[in-house]
């Protein structure tokens, strides 16, 4: 049992013991309906859970088959944590059967990122070469169909120290204007525009933007079952993150996956319930809902310059997970001209890294379609989403240019950085 | 029809009965096996599923300790397929009285009860349950044994030495010839239809039910009935066997058996041996105690209670002034009515526990050898029972074999994951029997997980209907039988977790698919449910 809860009853597993069986989960889950190799979330959550034997060999398989999604637990109204449990019965069986190369290659992101940065234009080539795709999915599994997103060829984190150090800045007077910025590793490497539009967007709202060290979030390594890896990273997080944490300062990032990690995952898959832990996690914010809490305090100027233009946004897994309902569109509704409308789709089917392994890529398209369908049928050339692989899943079924909503708020307030073109202005109506 | 003629007709289809009948085979002994309802119904069907190391009776019933410790090894050596090693722990806590933990090592030395002093965090750290005001704690060989696998597997290894049993059969009447019993008259429960058997020996293994059958015979068996109660939480709260560290009373045990952690149990003294009432304060009186041992424990989810009588007996010639069901040893004693009572032909056998059933059989089967005339020694505990298959002694198997294709076939019973083919199996291992669906249950598990047969009792009645071509009114009463049948444990927890269950659960079965107007007795004033609960 880990320190902070009391009982055995506020663990994640023992959720398992509100489940009425009532299928709510199953008709919601997005991969149960499409492929009979996954019985579903009831079947292999709540169910399942009953005959786990801790520190015994797992007996599960069909699990594997879970994306991660977190739709289950969202729509469980008994409060079954069916996700979390899945969870952590995937890594009890990586933990008997082992982790396979592909899936802990998939788990360390985080280091192909910044180990790629300084050959980004050859990779990008590379990775874009039939063959070598081919040759991926032959020989590490990984789908020849699946998003790969592209190298900046610069990080986020190194943008930031020239510019740190070239406008130096004057320390706010109160913590109260203070905020920590978690860029995440896909921001870091491969889009760092989003984070300088973040830090744009943070210091236009008069705020003294801070980026300590971080590392990869670990959501990656979680869903891949690989929870020691995953939880040296959380650990090395709370530990650069709980000192801002103490002294009241919020800790917003632009990955709504990443948010949810260090808001709910760390505690409730990870176990990690150390006050610390629990300290950072009532402190951080997905980007939008912090906007969007401002908002609600009187605290979020609003003088937008109006963008004329209808577009279709997908709420991540991930952000709904969050339980806080859609902030992007609370905010995105305050620019005068923009009409934001909601997809009407669960799940892209990327689910972080799901989407991209070879046995899984056509499961993941089809649970991606009906966001096809209606992109489509609105004919869409932008589409809006707060998190990264999602936004590149949408990107490869589409066509579309899939952006941020921060790209929106940056923009209505006149804020731009170098070496970025708004992608909405450019076609205005 | 014409009579039967067997050596030994046993009566009672519990752990005693099964273990006589193959202690009887082995011997060489042609014996028949009578069981008024299905095997395990009685007392074996009702209680705490624990392989006592003895630990519990070390201070005050030393012979009742050795006898545990005894059959505890010799189970865990011929029948392993009913038995999880989970050992147990002996926990004091601040509020149990200080002294008594030297008192119960001393008793153990003297039992032969090995065990071994833990820290409390050691216990912890094996049991995160657990709490944190422990004083004491030790280790004792106790296992978690399941009585349905047991009883089964007795049978099995009977019918391999080829004897017979024959279930859903009553013993109405015993057949005097003289002195001597000579045979008795069964009644089929299901079609009334009877039948004789003729036996040179009759061995009354009938639990809680002993002195029915003596007084068949006209002799009085003195017999208290001591009424205990069990509540099994819906999760595995622990994995090892956890005993109170003090002096046997209410509430002590918890026992993790299959998926689910059982608690308990009460004693309270009744009038007669179909006494399962559960009482309100008995319900909070074991939640309570168990709280007191794992905080928390109280606020889980509450399965299924359920109440058996324990039969007690002291021989008129013991002499003791303390009459409380506890105080009462929980030894066995063997009835020789022939020298007792000048009634050949019939042998009792009374009180004792599960974990001591193949003793009781083997002292019980003497006595009956003697006044038969066979002189072969009793070897049942040489060696594993052959002819017995596993069912599930293991938590993790019935999840693994059915992740790995093992068990094909449709899902039928999701929490206990018992699938289509498996349920066709078990009911055409009936043959031409009648089979109801409760009798499939304590075969496969079916309605025993949490939603307490919610979703499984249509689809397996629609299965069963299939398979033996009833008409659509016997499935019917079939399905409501069995659904007022898994009510009834749920009835005395119907709070919380449960009661959102049972919600759901009616919805289901009276709401959507009308199963009072199925079964053809629908009465405005009749509650199928709450059957007698309403003013
Ligand atoms: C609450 C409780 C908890 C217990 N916990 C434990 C424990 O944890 N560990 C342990 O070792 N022991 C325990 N015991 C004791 C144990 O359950 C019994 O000792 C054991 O089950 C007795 O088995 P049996 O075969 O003698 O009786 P039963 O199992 O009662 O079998 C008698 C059978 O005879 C049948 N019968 C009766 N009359 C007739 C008739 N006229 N014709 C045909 N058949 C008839 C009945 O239907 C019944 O099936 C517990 C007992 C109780 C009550
Ligand atoms: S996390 Fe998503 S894919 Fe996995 S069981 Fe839940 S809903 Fe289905
Ligand atoms: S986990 Fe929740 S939604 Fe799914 S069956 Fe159980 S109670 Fe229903």
């Amino acid at each position: 049992m880990t320190d902070n809860a009391q009982h055995l009853i506020d663990l994640t597993a023992f959720t398992a013991d509100h489940c009425l069986k009532c299928n709510i989960c199953t008709a919601a889950c997005p991969v149960a309906s499409i492929t009979p190799l996954f019985p579903g979330p009831k079947t292999v959550g709540p169910q399942a859970q009953r005959m786990r034997l801790p520190g015994a060999p797992s007996p599960d398989h069909s699990i594997d088959y879970c994306s991660g999604c977190g739709i289950c637990t969202l729509v469980c109204p008994h409060g079954v944590r069916v996700m979390e449990i899945n969870t952590q019965a995937k890594a009890q069986m990586t933990a008997t059967h082992g982790i396979s190369l592909r899936n802990w290659f998939l788990s360390r992101n985080e280091r192909w990122g910044r180990l790629g940065t300084p050959f980004a234009p050859l990779i990008n080539f590379g990775l874009r070469l039939w063959l070598a795709r081919w040759f991926a999915e032959k020989a590490v599994k990984i789908s020849a169909r699946a998003p790969l997103p592209r190298w900046a060829g610069y990080t986020f984190r190194g943008w930031w120290k020239k510019q740190v150090r070239q406008h130096p800045r004057p320390a706010p007077a109160s913590d109260a204007q203070r905020v920590v910025y978690f860029h995440g590793c896909s921001t870091n490497t491969y889009e760092p525009h989003i984070g300088k539009l973040a830090v744009a967007v943070l210091e236009h709202l008069g705020l003294y933007v801070e980026i300590p060290p971080q590392t990869c979030c670990g959501l990656p390594a979680q869903s891949n079952g690989d929870f020691k890896a995953a939880r040296r990273y959380a650990r090395k997080n709370i530990a650069f993150l709980v000192d801002y944490a103490r002294r009241g300062i919020p800790i917003v990032g632009t990955s709504a996956s990443c948010m949810t990690a260090i808001k709910g995952d760390y505690q409730h898959v990870l176990g990690l319930d150390d006050p610390d832990a629990q300290l950072v996690a009532e402190h951080t914010y997905d980007f939008m809902e912090f906007l969007a809490k401002l908002h609600r305090e009187g605290k979020l100027p609003t003088d937008f310059h109006p963008i004329e233009r209808e577009l279709p946004y997908h709420a991540p897994c991930q952000l709904k997970a969050h339980g806080m309902g859609r902030p992007a569109l609370d905010v995105l509704d305050l620019i005068p001209g923009l009409r934001c409308w909601e997809i009407d789709a669960d799940c892209c089917g990327i689910a972080g890294t799901y989407g991209f392994k070879a046995e899984k890529r056509a499961i993941a398209e089809t649970v991606g379609k009906p966001i096809a369908e209606q992109v489509e049928a609105a004919s869409a050339e932008v589409v809006v989403c707060d998190t990264e692989t999602c936004r590149w899943q949408i990107t490869s079924l589409t066509n579309a240019t899939t952006i941020h909503p921060v790209e929106l708020v940056a923009q209505a307030y006149g804020l731009t950085v170098d070496r970025y073109t708004p992608p909405v202005t450019a076609r205005q109506m | 029809m014409t009579p039967q003629t067997v050596d030994v007709l046993v009566i009672g289809g519990g752990a005693t009965g099964a273990a006589a009948l193959y202690d009887l085979a082995r011997r060489g002994v042609r014996a028949l096996l009578v069981e008024q309802n299905d095997f395990t119904t009685g007392t074996s069907g009702r209680y705490h599923g624990l392989l006592h190391s003895g630990g519990r009776y070390a201070v005050r019933d030393p012979e009742t300790a050795q006898e545990c410790i005894a059959e505890n090894t010799i189970l865990r050596r011929i029948t392993p397929f009913a038995i999880e090693d989970t050992g147990g722990l002996f926990v004091a806590t601040l509020d149990d009285p200080a002294d008594f933990p030297a008192q119960w090592v001393t008793g153990c030395a003297a039992a032969g009860i090995p065990t071994e002093q833990l820290t409390p965090e050691q216990a912890r750290a094996q049991e995160p349950a657990l709490t944190p005001n422990i004083t004491a704690v030790y280790r004792v060989p106790d296992a978690s044994v399941d009585s349905f696998d047991l009883i089964h597997g007795f049978i099995a290894a009977a019918r391999t030495y080829g004897c017979k049993t024959l279930i859903y059969h009553r013993v109405t009447q015993l057949i005097h010839e003289g002195d001597t019993i000579v045979g008795a008259r069964l009644e089929d429960t299901r079609t009334g239809a009877t039948r004789i058997i003729h036996a040179a020996c009759i061995l009354n293994a009938a639990g809680p039910w002993v002195s029915v059958i003596a007084g068949l015979a006209g002799i009085a068996v003195e017999v208290k009935f001591d009424r205990g109660a069990m509540i099994a939480m819906n999760m595995r709260w622990v994995n090892t066997i956890v005993n109170r560290l003090r002096p046997a009373a209410d509430g002590d045990i918890l026992v993790p058996v299959g998926a689910v952690c059982v608690l308990g149990t009460t004693s309270v003294m009744t009038d007669h041996p179909d006494d399962y009432r559960i009482e309100p304060w008995e319900v909070s009186k074991i939640l309570n105690e168990a709280e007191a041992v794992v905080p928390g424990i109280r606020y889980g989810r509450a399965l299924r209670a359920w109440a058996g009588v324990r039969p007690l007996y002291e021989s008129p010639a013991a002499h003791h002034n303390d009459t409380a069901g506890r105080a009462v040893m929980r030894t066995f004693s063997v009835l020789d009515h022939a020298a007792l009572h000048g009634v050949r032909g019939l042998v009792t056998v009374v009180g004792g526990k599960l974990t001591t059933c193949r003793l009781m059989a083997e002292q019980t089967v003497d006595v009956v050898c003697q006044q038969i005339g066979v002189t072969a020694p009793c070897t049942t505990a040489r060696e594993v029972l052959p002819g017995a298959t596993t069912r599930y002694h293991r938590l993790d198997q019935r999840l693994h074999r059915l992740e790995h294709g093992e068990t094909p076939g449709e899902l039928i019973c999701e929490c206990e994951m018992v699938t289509r083919p498996q349920i066709e199996q078990a009911i055409a291992a009936y043959g031409d029997q009648p089979v109801a669906l409760d009798d499939l249950r304590r075969d496969l598990r079916i309605g025993m997980g949490p939603c307490q047969g919610g979703f499984c009792s249509y689809r397996a009645a629609a299965i069963l209907q299939e398979v033996k071509g009833h008409s659509a009114l016997e499935t019917n009463r079939a399905f409501a039988a069995f659904v007022r049948e898994r009510y009834q444990g749920v009835r005395p927890l119907l709070w919380g977790h449960q009661l959102r269950q049972f919600y759901l659960d009616e919805l289901i079965y009276r709401r959507t698919l009308g199963l009072d107007w199925l079964t053809g007795d629908y009465d405005p004033h009749e509650n199928v449910y709450a059957e007698g609960d309403h003013d």
